[in-house]
């Protein structure tokens, strides 16, 4: 009895999951045990030459990036900042953009339930150039490798924070003197 | 007269504040060529180890140490853990013993406490050091800012190599280049490693925030 009550909860969950997907994601997810990439809802990156261009946009809208990954605790911690962010920026010239480095098994599983159950308003990419010595420099040449990193430039100017942040007021704050 | 005088203090000032910025910049680490510190911190197994006490697979006084930063929990270390215990029987023979330096705090991450390390060293059969970084001074004079991180040690401590295990960190069987292995077939053949540097991903080093 307890297990059938279970199971129609779980059904009913899903249905309450699926409804709220868009409906390619439904279809999709009713017949696939493992979504095909165009199922995801985010853009998956193989290699980092394809991505580099987010790096070096020459124009007056400020981009924030962070990258992080779903088995990365700090990253996780500070991800509400991000999204209290992106609320701030509302109407203004910013992007915010959270570059997973979820490893490319995960990213169909962890990352996508991660991205879905979150309901993350900021705009997530999947990078899974796992050459990383040949891109790392180019993100940011004091970067050693570890996570999480935030990158945020304006044209010419840059801030590379090799760090988790504190608060949301420390990542506010560096944020507005871009403005 | 005055002026002049603040003028050349606040030059002088300055001066002395930017070099002393720079340093802090380039002081970022140990860079290859530069000679490691010794420590001695507590393994597994209850004792504690210098590098000078470390001897290799035949008994003898190692020919180079590989020192790696890495710990219980980052999934990075874990999914190396297999290949630095294959790591170490391939190079301690050689003269090359791995020395591996938990950094973390346990505080922050309870996973990385040292009851927490000797459980994974006694189930994964290290039979390498696994030290314990007990107050977390000795990452910092590395300047190691993650786990897992390696840094290839010759006899006189010098580092000669300095980054990542090898190119897949996601997958053991698609290995293309073993950087680790190859600088020390370098330097047995009396040359310099190449590449010498190598980044990769991994989990920043845990401490407490002041």
């Amino acid at each position: 009895m307890k297990k059938w009550l279970l199971c129609g909860l779980a059904g009913l969950s899903w249905m309450l999951v699926a409804c709220q997907s868009s409906p390619e994601v439904t279809n999709e997810s009713a017949v696939a045990a493992e979504p095909a990439p165009q199922t995801l809802p985010f853009a998956v990156y193989d290699n980092f030459s394809t991505l580099e261009h987010l790096f070096h946009y020459n124009n007056d809208t400020t981009y924030i990036i962070n990258f992080w990954a779903t088995w990365c605790k700090p990253c996780v911690e500070e991800m509400p900042y991000f999204e209290q962010l992106i609320q701030q920026v509302q109407g203004k010239k910013a992007r915010v953009i959270l570059l997973s480095l979820d490893f490319k098994k995960d990213v169909p599983t962890k990352l996508k339930r991660f991205v879905e159950q979150r309901r993350l308003e900021s705009q997530v990419i999947a990078l899974t150039d796992h050459r990383y010595d040949t891109w790392i420099d180019k993100v940011d040449p004091s970067w050693g490798g570890a996570i999480p990193v935030t990158l945020i430039y304006k044209g010419q100017t840059r801030k590379f924070i090799d760090q988790q942040f504190a608060s949301y007021e420390e990542l506010e704050g560096l944020v507005k003197a871009f403005e | 007269m005055l002026n002049v005088r603040k003028i050349i203090f606040l030059t002088v000032g300055l001066l002395a504040f930017a070099a002393a910025t720079m340093a802090f910049r380039t002081a970022g680490g140990l860079k290859v060529g530069d000679k490691a510190p010794d420590f001695k911190l507590k393994n597994v197994d209850g004792k504690m180890y210098s590098l000078e006490d470390v001897k290799d697979a035949n008994g003898k006084k190692p020919k180079g140490y590989v020192v790696i930063f890495t710990c219980n929990t980052c999934p990075y270390a874990v999914m190396y853990e297999d290949r630095i215990v294959d790591l170490h029987r391939k190079l301690s023979a050689k003269g090359y013993p791995v020395v591996a330096v938990q950094p973390n705090d346990p505080g922050v991450q309870p996973g990385d406490s040292f009851a927490k390390m000797q459980e994974r060293a006694k189930e994964k059969k290290f039979d390498f050091l696994y030290l314990f970084d007990d107050g977390q001074r000795v990452y910092p004079q590395y300047g190691a800012a993650r786990t897992p991180e390696v840094y290839l040690l010759d006899k006189d401590l010098v580092v000669r190599y300095h980054g990542a295990i090898d190119d897949n960190a996601q997958d053991a069987a698609a290995v293309q280049t073993n950087y680790v292995a190859n600088a020390v077939a370098a330097i047995e053949k009396g040359q310099e490693p190449s590449p010498a540097d190598v980044k990769a991903i991994g989990c920043s080093i845990k401490f407490k925030k002041s």
